[in-house]
Protein backbone atom coordinates (compact mmCIF):
# COMPACT_ATOMS: atom_id res chain seq x y z
CA UNK A 1 0.00 0.00 0.00
CA UNK A 2 2.53 2.56 1.23
CA UNK A 3 4.92 2.80 -1.64
CA UNK A 4 3.77 1.51 -4.95
CA UNK A 5 6.95 1.20 -6.91
CA UNK A 6 10.27 0.51 -5.43
CA UNK A 7 12.95 0.66 -8.01
CA UNK A 8 16.56 0.42 -7.20
CA UNK A 9 17.09 4.17 -7.40
CA UNK A 10 14.11 5.08 -5.20
CA UNK A 11 15.29 2.66 -2.53
CA UNK A 12 18.57 4.50 -2.47
CA UNK A 13 20.00 1.03 -2.81
CA UNK A 14 22.64 0.57 -5.44
CA UNK A 15 23.65 -2.76 -4.04
CA UNK A 16 21.92 -5.57 -5.87
CA UNK A 17 20.24 -8.40 -3.98
CA UNK A 18 20.39 -10.69 -6.98
CA UNK A 19 22.93 -10.25 -9.70
CA UNK A 20 23.10 -12.37 -12.83
CA UNK A 21 26.33 -11.87 -14.68
CA UNK A 22 26.44 -12.97 -18.30
CA UNK A 23 24.55 -16.20 -17.60
CA UNK A 24 24.38 -18.71 -20.46
CA UNK A 25 23.08 -22.22 -20.49
CA UNK A 26 23.59 -24.94 -23.04
CA UNK A 27 21.90 -28.29 -22.71
CA UNK A 28 23.27 -31.31 -24.44
CA UNK A 29 20.57 -33.41 -25.97
CA UNK A 30 20.98 -37.04 -26.96
CA UNK A 31 24.70 -37.05 -26.51
CA UNK A 32 25.86 -34.49 -29.03
CA UNK A 33 23.10 -32.07 -30.01
CA UNK A 34 23.54 -28.75 -28.23
CA UNK A 35 20.61 -26.53 -27.31
CA UNK A 36 21.41 -22.95 -26.34
CA UNK A 37 18.72 -22.04 -23.86
CA UNK A 38 20.15 -18.85 -22.37
CA UNK A 39 22.63 -16.45 -23.88
CA UNK A 40 24.40 -13.73 -21.94
CA UNK A 41 21.75 -12.78 -19.40
CA UNK A 42 22.82 -9.95 -17.11
CA UNK A 43 20.35 -8.66 -14.58
CA UNK A 44 20.44 -6.85 -11.25
CA UNK A 45 17.54 -7.01 -8.83
CA UNK A 46 17.28 -4.72 -5.84
CA UNK A 47 16.20 -5.80 -2.38
CA UNK A 48 12.42 -6.12 -2.06
CA UNK A 49 11.96 -5.49 -5.74
CA UNK A 50 9.22 -7.38 -7.59
CA UNK A 51 10.68 -8.42 -10.92
CA UNK A 52 8.65 -10.25 -13.53
CA UNK A 53 10.31 -12.25 -16.26
CA UNK A 54 7.91 -12.26 -19.18
CA UNK A 55 8.13 -14.45 -22.25
CA UNK A 56 6.33 -17.14 -24.18
CA UNK A 57 6.85 -20.85 -23.61
CA UNK A 58 10.28 -22.20 -24.46
CA UNK A 59 12.13 -18.90 -24.12
CA UNK A 60 14.45 -20.00 -21.35
CA UNK A 61 12.77 -18.03 -18.58
CA UNK A 62 12.14 -21.03 -16.36
CA UNK A 63 15.71 -22.18 -16.87
CA UNK A 64 16.95 -18.78 -15.69
CA UNK A 65 14.80 -19.13 -12.58
CA UNK A 66 16.07 -22.65 -11.96
CA UNK A 67 19.65 -21.39 -12.23
CA UNK A 68 18.87 -18.73 -9.63
CA UNK A 69 17.32 -21.45 -7.47
CA UNK A 70 20.45 -23.52 -7.80
CA UNK A 71 18.60 -26.41 -9.41
CA UNK A 72 20.59 -25.98 -12.64
CA UNK A 73 24.09 -24.68 -13.08
CA UNK A 74 24.94 -21.96 -15.57
CA UNK A 75 27.20 -23.05 -18.42
CA UNK A 76 28.97 -19.71 -18.27
CA UNK A 77 28.56 -16.68 -16.03
CA UNK A 78 27.31 -16.67 -12.48
CA UNK A 79 24.42 -15.72 -10.25
CA UNK A 80 25.19 -13.85 -7.06
CA UNK A 81 22.56 -13.64 -4.35
CA UNK A 82 23.36 -11.80 -1.13
CA UNK A 83 26.98 -11.41 -2.21
CA UNK A 84 27.31 -15.17 -2.46
CA UNK A 85 27.65 -17.09 -5.67
CA UNK A 86 24.85 -19.63 -6.10
CA UNK A 87 26.12 -23.18 -6.09
CA UNK A 88 23.06 -25.25 -5.26
CA UNK A 89 19.67 -24.82 -3.64
CA UNK A 90 19.52 -22.98 -0.36
CA UNK A 91 17.19 -21.86 2.35
CA UNK A 92 17.60 -18.19 1.35
CA UNK A 93 15.45 -18.84 -1.72
CA UNK A 94 11.81 -19.99 -1.62
CA UNK A 95 10.35 -21.79 -4.60
CA UNK A 96 6.80 -21.95 -5.90
CA UNK A 97 6.03 -24.09 -8.93
CA UNK A 98 3.21 -24.16 -11.44
CA UNK A 99 2.38 -27.75 -10.60
CA UNK A 100 2.02 -26.95 -6.86
CA UNK A 101 4.36 -29.77 -5.83
CA UNK A 102 2.81 -30.22 -2.44
CA UNK A 103 3.68 -33.28 -0.40
CA UNK A 104 0.57 -35.36 -1.07
CA UNK A 105 0.94 -37.33 2.16
CA UNK A 106 1.08 -34.23 4.36
CA UNK A 107 -1.67 -31.89 5.48
CA UNK A 108 -1.53 -28.17 4.74
CA UNK A 109 0.10 -27.68 8.13
CA UNK A 110 2.53 -30.53 7.46
CA UNK A 111 3.48 -29.01 4.13
CA UNK A 112 3.96 -25.50 5.44
CA UNK A 113 6.03 -26.55 8.44
CA UNK A 114 8.21 -28.89 6.36
CA UNK A 115 11.01 -26.38 5.78
CA UNK A 116 11.46 -25.36 9.43
CA UNK A 117 11.07 -29.00 10.46
CA UNK A 118 13.89 -30.10 8.17
CA UNK A 119 16.05 -27.36 9.63
CA UNK A 120 15.38 -28.71 13.10
CA UNK A 121 13.12 -25.94 14.39
CA UNK A 122 11.19 -27.12 17.47
CA UNK A 123 7.56 -28.12 17.11
CA UNK A 124 5.98 -25.23 18.97
CA UNK A 125 8.07 -22.62 17.19
CA UNK A 126 7.54 -24.00 13.70
CA UNK A 127 3.80 -24.43 14.28
CA UNK A 128 3.64 -20.76 15.17
CA UNK A 129 5.54 -19.75 12.04
CA UNK A 130 3.49 -22.08 9.84
CA UNK A 131 0.21 -20.83 11.31
CA UNK A 132 1.27 -17.24 10.66
CA UNK A 133 1.80 -17.91 6.97
CA UNK A 134 -1.27 -20.11 6.66
CA UNK A 135 -3.27 -17.17 8.02
CA UNK A 136 -1.42 -14.80 5.70
CA UNK A 137 -2.45 -16.73 2.59
CA UNK A 138 -5.99 -17.11 3.91
CA UNK A 139 -5.99 -20.86 4.49
CA UNK A 140 -7.02 -20.77 8.14
CA UNK A 141 -9.45 -23.61 8.81
CA UNK A 142 -7.77 -25.82 6.22
CA UNK A 143 -4.69 -26.71 8.26
CA UNK A 144 -5.63 -30.36 8.51
CA UNK A 145 -6.75 -30.88 4.92
CA UNK A 146 -4.69 -32.92 2.49
CA UNK A 147 -3.70 -31.45 -0.89
CA UNK A 148 -6.20 -33.60 -2.80
CA UNK A 149 -8.98 -32.00 -0.75
CA UNK A 150 -8.03 -28.49 -1.91
CA UNK A 151 -8.86 -26.54 -5.05
CA UNK A 152 -6.08 -25.40 -7.37
CA UNK A 153 -6.01 -21.90 -5.94
CA UNK A 154 -5.86 -23.23 -2.40
CA UNK A 155 -3.06 -25.61 -3.30
CA UNK A 156 -1.04 -22.72 -4.62
CA UNK A 157 -1.77 -20.71 -1.48
CA UNK A 158 -0.38 -23.60 0.52
CA UNK A 159 2.64 -23.64 -1.80
CA UNK A 160 3.23 -19.94 -1.21
CA UNK A 161 2.81 -20.29 2.55
CA UNK A 162 5.26 -23.18 2.51
CA UNK A 163 7.85 -21.12 0.67
CA UNK A 164 7.41 -18.20 3.08
CA UNK A 165 7.56 -20.39 6.18
CA UNK A 166 11.13 -21.19 5.36
CA UNK A 167 11.93 -17.48 5.82
CA UNK A 168 13.65 -17.01 2.48
CA UNK A 169 14.98 -13.62 1.44
CA UNK A 170 14.16 -14.22 -2.19
CA UNK A 171 10.97 -15.74 -3.59
CA UNK A 172 11.22 -17.49 -6.93
CA UNK A 173 7.88 -18.23 -8.58
CA UNK A 174 7.65 -20.21 -11.81
CA UNK A 175 4.30 -19.55 -13.51
CA UNK A 176 2.54 -20.24 -10.22
CA UNK A 177 -0.95 -19.45 -11.49
CA UNK A 178 -0.65 -21.11 -14.88
CA UNK A 179 -3.04 -23.91 -13.98
CA UNK A 180 -5.74 -21.74 -12.47
CA UNK A 181 -8.91 -20.54 -14.14
CA UNK A 182 -9.03 -16.85 -15.14
CA UNK A 183 -11.11 -15.68 -12.16
CA UNK A 184 -9.02 -17.45 -9.56
CA UNK A 185 -5.90 -16.28 -11.31
CA UNK A 186 -6.76 -12.59 -11.03
CA UNK A 187 -7.75 -13.10 -7.42
CA UNK A 188 -4.46 -14.82 -6.67
CA UNK A 189 -2.58 -11.98 -8.36
CA UNK A 190 -4.28 -9.51 -6.04
CA UNK A 191 -3.41 -11.75 -3.12
CA UNK A 192 0.20 -11.90 -4.27
CA UNK A 193 0.47 -8.11 -4.17
CA UNK A 194 -1.22 -7.99 -0.76
CA UNK A 195 1.14 -10.63 0.65
CA UNK A 196 4.18 -8.97 -0.89
CA UNK A 197 3.22 -5.63 0.59
CA UNK A 198 2.65 -7.27 3.95
CA UNK A 199 5.91 -9.21 4.04
CA UNK A 200 8.35 -7.64 1.66
CA UNK A 201 10.66 -10.00 -0.16
CA UNK A 202 12.70 -9.80 -3.28
CA UNK A 203 10.53 -11.56 -5.83
CA UNK A 204 11.33 -13.09 -9.21
CA UNK A 205 8.10 -14.06 -10.90
CA UNK A 206 8.14 -15.94 -14.20
CA UNK A 207 5.06 -15.73 -16.40
CA UNK A 208 3.86 -15.81 -19.99
CA UNK A 209 0.89 -13.57 -19.23
CA UNK A 210 1.35 -9.87 -19.99
CA UNK A 211 -1.53 -8.70 -17.79
CA UNK A 212 -0.16 -10.66 -14.88
CA UNK A 213 3.28 -9.14 -15.48
CA UNK A 214 1.88 -5.59 -15.55
CA UNK A 215 -0.30 -6.13 -12.54
CA UNK A 216 2.50 -7.49 -10.37
CA UNK A 217 5.88 -6.20 -11.44
CA UNK A 218 7.98 -3.22 -10.43
CA UNK A 219 9.96 -4.14 -13.46
CA UNK A 220 9.27 -6.44 -16.40
CA UNK A 221 12.09 -8.29 -18.07
CA UNK A 222 10.79 -9.16 -21.51
CA UNK A 223 12.51 -12.14 -23.13
CA UNK A 224 13.05 -12.88 -26.81
CA UNK A 225 10.40 -15.13 -28.27
CA UNK A 226 12.75 -17.90 -29.27
CA UNK A 227 15.88 -19.71 -28.16
CA UNK A 228 18.52 -18.90 -27.20
CA UNK A 229 16.88 -16.89 -24.44
CA UNK A 230 18.00 -13.28 -24.37
CA UNK A 231 16.60 -10.19 -22.69
CA UNK A 232 14.80 -8.17 -25.35
CA UNK A 233 13.71 -5.19 -23.30
CA UNK A 234 13.29 -4.07 -19.70
CA UNK A 235 10.26 -2.01 -18.65
CA UNK A 236 9.87 -0.05 -15.44
CA UNK A 237 6.26 -0.19 -14.36
CA UNK A 238 5.67 3.12 -12.64
CA UNK A 239 2.00 2.55 -12.00
CA UNK A 240 0.55 3.11 -8.55
CA UNK A 241 -0.78 0.12 -6.65
CA UNK A 242 -3.36 -1.27 -6.43
CA UNK A 243 -3.36 -1.46 -10.20
CA UNK A 244 -6.34 -1.96 -12.40
CA UNK A 245 -6.35 -3.93 -15.62
CA UNK A 246 -8.43 -1.27 -17.32
CA UNK A 247 -6.50 1.86 -16.31
CA UNK A 248 -5.38 3.92 -19.27
CA UNK A 249 -1.72 3.91 -18.22
CA UNK A 250 -1.89 0.19 -17.69
CA UNK A 251 -3.27 -0.33 -21.18
CA UNK A 252 -0.76 2.08 -22.71
CA UNK A 253 2.15 0.13 -21.31
CA UNK A 254 0.49 -3.12 -22.30
CA UNK A 255 0.20 -1.76 -25.84
CA UNK A 256 3.82 -0.68 -25.84
CA UNK A 257 5.08 -4.09 -24.73
CA UNK A 258 2.85 -5.93 -27.16
CA UNK A 259 3.95 -3.76 -30.08
CA UNK A 260 7.61 -4.17 -29.25
CA UNK A 261 7.43 -7.93 -29.23
CA UNK A 262 6.16 -9.74 -32.27
CA UNK A 263 4.41 -12.06 -29.88
CA UNK A 264 0.76 -12.17 -29.10
CA UNK A 265 1.15 -12.38 -25.39
CA UNK B 1 -28.80 -26.94 -8.01
CA UNK B 2 -29.87 -30.42 -7.23
CA UNK B 3 -29.91 -33.53 -9.24
CA UNK B 4 -32.22 -36.45 -8.79
CA UNK B 5 -30.23 -39.35 -7.48
CA UNK B 6 -29.72 -41.85 -10.21
CA UNK B 7 -29.77 -45.35 -8.93
CA UNK B 8 -27.32 -47.49 -10.78
CA UNK B 9 -28.84 -50.90 -11.23
CA UNK B 10 -26.91 -53.74 -12.67
CA UNK B 11 -28.41 -55.00 -15.84
CA UNK B 12 -30.51 -58.00 -14.82
CA UNK B 13 -28.68 -60.13 -17.34
CA UNK B 14 -25.39 -59.46 -15.58
CA UNK B 15 -26.87 -60.81 -12.37
CA UNK B 16 -28.50 -63.86 -13.90
CA UNK B 17 -25.61 -64.96 -16.10
CA UNK B 18 -23.01 -65.43 -13.35
CA UNK B 19 -25.47 -67.36 -11.19
CA UNK B 20 -26.42 -69.48 -14.16
CA UNK B 21 -22.80 -70.18 -14.95
CA UNK B 22 -21.96 -71.27 -11.40
CA UNK B 23 -25.04 -73.47 -11.11
CA UNK B 24 -24.35 -75.04 -14.48
CA UNK B 25 -20.70 -75.64 -13.61
CA UNK B 26 -21.47 -77.52 -10.42
CA UNK B 27 -24.56 -79.17 -11.90
CA UNK B 28 -22.68 -80.63 -14.85
CA UNK B 29 -19.76 -81.62 -12.67
CA UNK B 30 -22.10 -83.41 -10.24
CA UNK B 31 -24.09 -85.15 -12.94
CA UNK B 32 -20.97 -86.35 -14.76
CA UNK B 33 -20.20 -88.42 -11.67
CA UNK B 34 -23.77 -89.24 -10.61
CA UNK B 35 -24.51 -90.74 -14.00
CA UNK B 36 -21.15 -92.48 -14.19
CA UNK B 37 -19.89 -90.60 -17.24
CA UNK B 38 -16.58 -90.03 -15.46
CA UNK B 39 -15.31 -92.85 -13.23
CA UNK B 40 -14.96 -91.90 -9.57
CA UNK B 41 -11.27 -92.84 -9.65
CA UNK B 42 -10.59 -89.79 -11.83
CA UNK B 43 -12.75 -87.15 -10.21
CA UNK B 44 -14.89 -86.64 -7.11
CA UNK B 45 -18.26 -84.94 -7.20
CA UNK B 46 -18.88 -81.61 -5.46
CA UNK B 47 -21.07 -83.36 -2.91
CA UNK B 48 -18.31 -85.82 -2.08
CA UNK B 49 -15.88 -82.96 -1.57
CA UNK B 50 -18.39 -81.23 0.68
CA UNK B 51 -18.86 -84.44 2.69
CA UNK B 52 -15.12 -84.82 3.16
CA UNK B 53 -14.85 -81.15 4.10
CA UNK B 54 -17.33 -81.69 6.93
CA UNK B 55 -15.70 -84.93 8.03
CA UNK B 56 -12.19 -83.47 8.09
CA UNK B 57 -13.11 -81.03 10.86
CA UNK B 58 -13.17 -83.90 13.33
CA UNK B 59 -11.44 -86.76 11.55
CA UNK B 60 -7.65 -87.05 11.54
CA UNK B 61 -7.37 -89.96 9.10
CA UNK B 62 -6.47 -90.93 6.47
CA UNK B 63 -3.93 -88.17 5.91
CA UNK B 64 -2.82 -87.78 9.52
CA UNK B 65 -4.14 -84.37 10.48
CA UNK B 66 -7.32 -82.34 10.79
CA UNK B 67 -8.19 -79.89 8.02
CA UNK B 68 -7.65 -77.03 10.46
CA UNK B 69 -4.17 -78.35 11.31
CA UNK B 70 -3.23 -78.39 7.64
CA UNK B 71 -4.54 -74.89 7.18
CA UNK B 72 -2.84 -73.60 10.28
CA UNK B 73 0.51 -75.06 9.21
CA UNK B 74 0.22 -73.49 5.78
CA UNK B 75 -0.82 -70.11 7.12
CA UNK B 76 1.97 -70.15 9.68
CA UNK B 77 4.59 -70.98 7.07
CA UNK B 78 3.24 -68.49 4.59
CA UNK B 79 3.05 -65.64 7.07
CA UNK B 80 6.43 -66.21 8.63
CA UNK B 81 8.09 -66.24 5.21
CA UNK B 82 5.97 -63.34 4.03
CA UNK B 83 6.73 -61.13 7.01
CA UNK B 84 10.45 -61.92 6.77
CA UNK B 85 10.34 -61.07 3.06
CA UNK B 86 8.72 -57.71 3.82
CA UNK B 87 11.16 -56.96 6.62
CA UNK B 88 14.19 -57.58 4.43
CA UNK B 89 12.86 -56.80 0.95
CA UNK B 90 11.21 -53.43 1.52
CA UNK B 91 14.11 -51.71 3.32
CA UNK B 92 16.54 -53.24 0.82
CA UNK B 93 14.51 -52.05 -2.17
CA UNK B 94 14.05 -48.57 -0.71
CA UNK B 95 17.76 -48.26 0.02
CA UNK B 96 18.64 -49.54 -3.45
CA UNK B 97 16.43 -46.84 -4.92
CA UNK B 98 18.18 -44.00 -3.11
CA UNK B 99 21.74 -44.95 -2.19
CA UNK B 100 23.97 -45.64 -5.20
CA UNK B 101 26.31 -47.76 -3.06
CA UNK B 102 23.50 -50.09 -2.04
CA UNK B 103 22.22 -50.22 -5.60
CA UNK B 104 25.65 -50.98 -6.97
CA UNK B 105 26.31 -53.75 -4.49
CA UNK B 106 22.92 -55.39 -4.13
CA UNK B 107 21.45 -55.11 -7.58
CA UNK B 108 23.75 -57.55 -9.45
CA UNK B 109 23.19 -60.26 -6.84
CA UNK B 110 19.49 -59.60 -6.82
CA UNK B 111 19.32 -59.83 -10.62
CA UNK B 112 21.28 -63.07 -10.46
CA UNK B 113 18.90 -64.73 -8.01
CA UNK B 114 15.67 -63.20 -9.27
CA UNK B 115 15.09 -65.42 -12.35
CA UNK B 116 15.50 -68.67 -10.37
CA UNK B 117 12.00 -69.98 -9.56
CA UNK B 118 11.64 -70.32 -5.79
CA UNK B 119 10.62 -73.97 -6.18
CA UNK B 120 14.09 -74.71 -7.59
CA UNK B 121 15.49 -74.06 -4.11
CA UNK B 122 13.56 -76.98 -2.62
CA UNK B 123 16.27 -79.65 -2.90
CA UNK B 124 18.76 -77.33 -1.19
CA UNK B 125 16.30 -76.47 1.56
CA UNK B 126 15.76 -80.17 2.19
CA UNK B 127 19.53 -80.54 2.69
CA UNK B 128 19.58 -77.58 5.00
CA UNK B 129 16.34 -77.76 6.94
CA UNK B 130 14.74 -81.15 6.27
CA UNK B 131 11.04 -81.20 5.40
CA UNK B 132 9.78 -79.20 8.39
CA UNK B 133 8.50 -75.65 8.57
CA UNK B 134 11.84 -73.73 8.28
CA UNK B 135 12.51 -75.03 4.75
CA UNK B 136 9.14 -73.81 3.53
CA UNK B 137 9.62 -70.48 5.25
CA UNK B 138 12.86 -70.09 3.33
CA UNK B 139 11.19 -70.85 -0.02
CA UNK B 140 8.43 -68.38 0.73
CA UNK B 141 10.94 -65.77 1.82
CA UNK B 142 12.73 -66.12 -1.52
CA UNK B 143 9.40 -65.90 -3.36
CA UNK B 144 8.15 -62.87 -1.44
CA UNK B 145 11.30 -60.83 -1.39
CA UNK B 146 11.43 -60.31 -5.16
CA UNK B 147 8.31 -58.15 -5.58
CA UNK B 148 9.10 -56.34 -2.32
CA UNK B 149 12.51 -55.27 -3.55
CA UNK B 150 11.37 -54.38 -7.06
CA UNK B 151 8.35 -52.33 -6.03
CA UNK B 152 10.13 -50.43 -3.26
CA UNK B 153 13.05 -49.75 -5.57
CA UNK B 154 10.84 -48.47 -8.38
CA UNK B 155 8.73 -46.50 -5.90
CA UNK B 156 11.74 -44.53 -4.70
CA UNK B 157 13.05 -44.07 -8.25
CA UNK B 158 9.68 -42.63 -9.25
CA UNK B 159 9.77 -39.90 -6.61
CA UNK B 160 9.11 -36.58 -8.30
CA UNK B 161 12.55 -34.97 -8.72
CA UNK B 162 11.08 -31.52 -8.07
CA UNK B 163 10.00 -32.63 -4.60
CA UNK B 164 13.55 -33.74 -3.92
CA UNK B 165 14.92 -30.44 -5.22
CA UNK B 166 12.43 -28.57 -3.11
CA UNK B 167 13.55 -30.43 -0.01
CA UNK B 168 17.13 -29.54 -0.91
CA UNK B 169 16.21 -25.87 -0.95
CA UNK B 170 14.93 -26.40 2.59
CA UNK B 171 18.40 -27.59 3.51
CA UNK B 172 17.36 -31.21 3.94
CA UNK B 173 20.15 -33.75 4.20
CA UNK B 174 20.36 -36.77 1.92
CA UNK B 175 19.06 -38.99 4.70
CA UNK B 176 16.19 -36.63 5.51
CA UNK B 177 15.14 -36.58 1.87
CA UNK B 178 15.17 -40.37 1.82
CA UNK B 179 13.08 -40.67 4.98
CA UNK B 180 10.72 -37.73 4.54
CA UNK B 181 10.26 -37.52 0.77
CA UNK B 182 11.25 -40.72 -1.01
CA UNK B 183 9.71 -43.25 1.36
CA UNK B 184 6.32 -41.53 1.61
CA UNK B 185 6.25 -41.15 -2.19
CA UNK B 186 7.08 -44.82 -2.61
CA UNK B 187 4.36 -45.99 -0.20
CA UNK B 188 1.66 -46.72 -2.78
CA UNK B 189 4.11 -48.89 -4.70
CA UNK B 190 5.20 -50.61 -1.48
CA UNK B 191 1.60 -51.39 -0.66
CA UNK B 192 1.22 -52.84 -4.12
CA UNK B 193 4.11 -55.14 -3.24
CA UNK B 194 2.24 -56.40 -0.17
CA UNK B 195 -0.47 -57.86 -2.40
CA UNK B 196 1.82 -59.20 -5.08
CA UNK B 197 4.23 -60.75 -2.58
CA UNK B 198 1.39 -62.43 -0.74
CA UNK B 199 0.07 -64.02 -3.92
CA UNK B 200 3.61 -65.19 -4.75
CA UNK B 201 4.15 -66.56 -1.28
CA UNK B 202 0.92 -68.47 -1.21
CA UNK B 203 1.40 -70.13 -4.62
CA UNK B 204 4.96 -71.09 -3.86
CA UNK B 205 4.02 -72.39 -0.45
CA UNK B 206 1.65 -74.88 -1.95
CA UNK B 207 4.28 -75.84 -4.50
CA UNK B 208 6.79 -76.39 -1.73
CA UNK B 209 4.38 -78.45 0.32
CA UNK B 210 3.53 -80.63 -2.63
CA UNK B 211 7.16 -81.63 -2.88
CA UNK B 212 8.45 -81.69 0.66
CA UNK B 213 6.19 -81.64 3.70
CA UNK B 214 4.58 -83.69 6.40
CA UNK B 215 1.75 -81.27 7.00
CA UNK B 216 -0.11 -78.42 5.33
CA UNK B 217 -2.63 -77.97 2.54
CA UNK B 218 -0.16 -78.83 -0.22
CA UNK B 219 0.73 -81.99 1.65
CA UNK B 220 -2.96 -82.82 1.92
CA UNK B 221 -3.24 -82.64 -1.87
CA UNK B 222 -0.24 -84.92 -2.27
CA UNK B 223 -1.72 -87.38 0.22
CA UNK B 224 -4.96 -87.34 -1.73
CA UNK B 225 -3.03 -88.43 -4.80
CA UNK B 226 -1.08 -91.13 -2.93
CA UNK B 227 -4.26 -92.51 -1.39
CA UNK B 228 -6.09 -92.28 -4.73
CA UNK B 229 -8.73 -89.99 -3.17
CA UNK B 230 -9.75 -87.38 -5.75
CA UNK B 231 -12.09 -85.80 -3.20
CA UNK B 232 -9.16 -85.05 -0.92
CA UNK B 233 -7.16 -83.55 -3.77
CA UNK B 234 -10.09 -81.32 -4.69
CA UNK B 235 -10.75 -80.35 -1.08
CA UNK B 236 -7.11 -79.35 -0.70
CA UNK B 237 -7.28 -77.29 -3.89
CA UNK B 238 -10.48 -75.60 -2.80
CA UNK B 239 -9.05 -74.72 0.61
CA UNK B 240 -5.88 -73.29 -0.93
CA UNK B 241 -7.98 -71.05 -3.15
CA UNK B 242 -10.36 -70.06 -0.40
CA UNK B 243 -7.69 -69.25 2.20
CA UNK B 244 -5.67 -67.30 -0.37
CA UNK B 245 -8.71 -65.26 -1.33
CA UNK B 246 -9.59 -64.50 2.29
CA UNK B 247 -6.04 -63.38 3.09
CA UNK B 248 -6.04 -61.21 -0.05
CA UNK B 249 -9.24 -59.49 1.04
CA UNK B 250 -7.80 -58.83 4.50
CA UNK B 251 -4.57 -57.34 3.13
CA UNK B 252 -6.60 -55.22 0.74
CA UNK B 253 -8.68 -53.83 3.62
CA UNK B 254 -5.56 -53.09 5.68
CA UNK B 255 -3.96 -51.35 2.71
CA UNK B 256 -7.04 -49.20 2.11
CA UNK B 257 -7.13 -48.14 5.73
CA UNK B 258 -3.43 -47.30 5.91
CA UNK B 259 -3.47 -45.44 2.62
CA UNK B 260 -6.56 -43.38 3.40
CA UNK B 261 -5.64 -39.75 3.08
CA UNK B 262 -2.44 -40.51 1.24
CA UNK B 263 -4.01 -41.38 -2.07
CA UNK B 264 -4.74 -38.43 -4.29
Amino acid sequence: MEDGNKTMAENGNTHAKISCKNVSKTFIQKGTQQVHVLDGISLDVAENEFVVILGPGQCGKSTLLRIMAGLETASTGSVIINDKEVDGPGQDRGLVFQSYMLFAWKTVMGNVEMGPKLRGVGKEERRKVAQHYIDMVGLQGFENKYPHQLSGGMKQRAGIARAYANQPQVMLLDEPFGQLDAQTRIYMEQETVRIWEQEKRTVIFVTNNIDEALFLGDRIICMEGKLPGRIREVYDVNLPRPRKFTDLDFLKLRHEITEASELTL
Amino acid sequence: MSFAEVKITKEPLMVILPILSIVAFFGIWQSLLSFGVVPSSLLASPLQVLKLFIAKWTQVNPDGALLTTHMWTSIQEAFTGYILALLVGIPLGLAMGWFPIVEGLARPIFELIRPIPPIAWIPLTIFWFGIGIPGKVFIIWIAGIVPCVINSYVGVKMTNPVLIQMARTYGASNWQIFIKICIPSALPMVFGALQIALAYCWTNLVGAELLAADNGLGFMITMGRRLAMPDMVLLGMAMVGLTGAVIGVIIDAVEKRLLAGIRR
